[in-house]
């Protein structure tokens, strides 16, 4: 989509402000919603594509105004609302017990659900799935294609319709584009491509930068017949 | 650092944020349903504020300086490479800083980051400036984090898009010859396994 997320060479923003020694949360309720994140995915109430582009589906000036945690909590409410485990009604009635002193939830807990969700901090992931084979080779020039689907994608605005040449053939990985939209895992190749910075920005393009985005396969068409050159 | 909270308890002193509030309910909405367990979430906060951090990745990058045959296979297989150091997580690709070349990583759609090996992003990883800024203009980022790179460095930006997640393998310190592979590490700060550092020489490194 061409959404507000979509910010590579985006003018207006000021400088980097770095915070020394900063710390991993800012306030107790960002861990929370980090947990509560986690939690969902484990059990896989939605997948990482389908809550990226909850966050994508923030109205856009929303999205400026939140910080990132405050991205993550919309997200997790907007997708457990729309997946009907909880309604809005439901949350504004709890903040309001809260609110009054009184938490009607029995305490619970579930240490296997904390091994699971450290497991995925840790252990293997499931990104990489079996699929066909690639159909570019390393040194292929490529060309993105130039579309502006609606839903969920990872290939960034700045680099459609762009010239690239393919430097890594990562193999299969899960497609978002449909993975995102319940239409399945449909892996396949993904790449590391290479784009010239001229052919990005044009003239205000700094001297040797090239920008290198992993994109899959469904993302490219072949731009010319040399083959395994470059 | 404005709403922070040190304790758990509730005595809050200052009123509890909306923010907060809202949380704190969303939580007990999931718990109620047993979705949610409060201690799986105090287990998960407490491994990214203790375990998960950039100290894993510099054992990684020790390791690189001081093993060429580690080196290349971390270069050539990442994933696979950390495995054998007890790390997984993540789907790994490792770029190697040379006299003439220099990696940078960026997320310009979200916040993809190794969070394996060097925990959550800062906030200015995920900031709109970063994330809008350093695929067009990564010399002007760079140096606006101190690092002023000769005009013939090639810098190799990596908008990272995939659940393939990437770390910058930074050049090894002059100087540092006779160090072993643990004080090695202690000298890999997080930044520059994003590629907005470059590693300095320890003080009296030079003899």
């Amino acid at each position: 989509m061409n959404g507000i997320h979509d910010m590579g060479g985006m003018h207006g923003f000021g400088r980097v402000e770095r915070e020394e020694n900063e710390p991993v949360f800012h306030a107790r309720w960002e861990g929370r919603v980090m947990g509560i994140s986690r939690a969902c995915s484990v059990q896989r109430i939605f997948n990482i594509d389908e809550s990226r582009h909850a966050i994508e589906r923030m109205p856009p000036a929303d999205y400026l105004a939140s910080s990132y945690y405050e991205r993550w909590l919309d997200r997790n409410i907007r997708l457990l609302v729309e997946k009907g485990i909880i309604t809005r009604e439901e949350l504004e009635r709890r903040i309001a017990q809260l609110a009054a002193g009184t938490d009607p939830a029995p305490p619970h807990t579930d240490p296997q659900l904390a091994d699971r969700m450290l497991q995925v901090a840790k252990g293997r992931t499931h990104y990489r799935q079996p699929g066909p084979p690639p159909r570019f080779a390393l040194g292929d020039r490529v060309l993105t294609r130039h579309d502006a689907p609606a839903g969920h994608t990872r290939l960034p605005r700045y680099a459609r319709g762009k010239p690239g040449v393919i430097v890594r053939v990562h193999g299969t990985f899960v497609f978002p584009d449909t993975n995102a939209h319940g239409q399945g895992e449909q892996p396949h190749a993904l790449y590391s491509v290479r784009f010239d910075a001229g052919l990005l920005w044009g003239e205000s393009a700094e001297p040797r930068a090239p920008v290198h985005i992993d994109l899959w396969e469904r993302y490219l068409l072949p731009d010319a017949p040399a083959r395994g050159t470059s | 650092m404005s709403g922070s909270h040190g304790d758990h308890g509730h005595h809050h002193r200052e009123p509890e944020s909306a923010l907060s509030l809202r949380v704190r309910a969303l939580e007990s909405l999931l718990v109620e349903k047993k979705l949610v367990a409060s201690d799986a979430i105090d287990r998960i906060v407490a491994a990214y504020e203790e375990d998960i951090g950039p100290h894993n990745g510099a054992k990684v990058v020790a390791r690189a300086w001081v093993d060429p045959a580690y080196r290349a296979r971390l270069l050539a297989d990442g994933t696979a490479a950390i495995e054998e150091m007890g790390f997984g997580g993540v789907d790994l690709q490792v770029v190697e800083n040379t006299p003439g070349v220099h990696n940078l990583v960026v997320c310009t759609l979200c916040s993809c980051y190794p969070h394996a090996l060097i925990g959550l992003p800062p906030v200015w990883y995920k900031s709109f400036e970063y994330r809008s800024r350093a695929v067009r203009e990564p010399r002007v980022v760079l140096h606006e984090f101190g690092v002023d790179l000769p005009a013939s460095t090639e810098i190799r930006i990596w908008d990272s898009s995939a659940e393939l997640r990437y770390l910058v393998l930074p050049e090894r310190p002059a100087g540092t010859e006779r160090l072993g592979e643990a004080d090695l590490a202690k000298l890999v700060t997080r930044d520059s396994m994003i590629g907005v550092a470059v590693i300095k020489p320890p003080a009296g490194a030079a003899r």
